[in-house]
């Protein structure tokens, strides 16, 4: 199954639908509990990165019997400087941001921690594009 | 301790989820900061936050969390409400701050998450 969302750049009003979405189609195709809130918070800190810190960008996101593999892509202004970034309470964020409880410098940091595998392409003034794999053997997956 | 006794000890009102109130809880956890909320692994958790926006109901959703406590008398908006419904989501209010709240449910036997 292959979906994809598009994500408006400061739409915090709306951030989190994609990921509300994705969490409804994830549940009536029975993946195991654990697995999707796995994906969910890792899905749900990129969405709010992409509605934050971005120009907006899309969630495609694509589902296997074994892997789920969701990919975030915006359009910029990148990520300058890329292990910073990563590095727990480091962030960028705007006031607006942190009044809406993000903001915190956490994001990537617990993106990494839920995603079994997670690939960053990102640079100064480039689209960033987060690649995130989630193998469905770490749980136990449930049977219809 | 269940929805109804946090109802109590925190003079709170409940503001939807009403028919939830029988539901047992274990575990407590206040923060203004969603981030951190985000990075716990436990479902069974009374979220206690003066954060009133959607991305504390929405934070809660994707948490699993299924009951919000919001202090210092911060009064959900109609769409909070109405994702909170949507989710089974049961919200309270109280007046009192936090600290005062937090501290009373931990007297009677709300544990923290960490």
């Amino acid at each position: 199954m292959h979906i994809s969302y598009q994500v408006q750049a400061g739409d915090f009003s709306n951030a989190g639908n994609v990921s509300s979405n994705i969490k409804k189609i994830l549940k009536q195709l029975n993946f195991h509990p654990s697995l999707i809130k796995r994906i969910i918070i890792a899905l749900y800190e990129a969405e709010v990165n992409v509605v934050a810190h971005s120009y907006g960008g899309e969630v495609v996101c694509n589902i296997a019997p074994d892997t789920v593999i969701i990919v975030v892509t915006d359009t910029g202004p990148g990520i300058p400087d890329l292990s910073l970034a990563m590095t727990e309470g480091w962030s960028t964020a705007t006031a607006e941001v942190r009044e809406m409880g993000f903001g915190a410098g956490m994001g990537l940091a617990n993106i990494r921690k839920n995603a079994d595998e997670l690939t960053i392409d990102t640079g100064a003034n480039q689209p960033t594009s987060i690649t995130m794999h989630f193998s469905v053997s770490t749980e136990v997956k449930n049977e219809p | 301790m269940t929805l109804h006794e946090v109802v109590e000890v925190v003079q709170g009102t409940v503001i939807c989820g009403r028919e939830n109130l029988s539901r047992e809880i274990h575990l407590g956890f206040a923060s203004d900061l969603m981030s951190d909320v985000l990075t716990l692994l436990a479902d069974d958790i009374l979220l206690i936050t003066g954060l009133s926006n959607n991305q504390a109901i929405r934070t809660a959703e994707m948490s699993d969390i299924l009951q919000i406590l919001f202090v210092r008398n911060k009064q959900p908006t109609k769409t909070m409400i109405d994702l909170a419904i949507e989710h089974e989501i049961t919200i309270i209010t109280t007046p009192y701050s936090m600290f005062r709240a937090s501290g009373l449910l931990f007297n009677h036997g709300l544990k923290p998450v960490y």
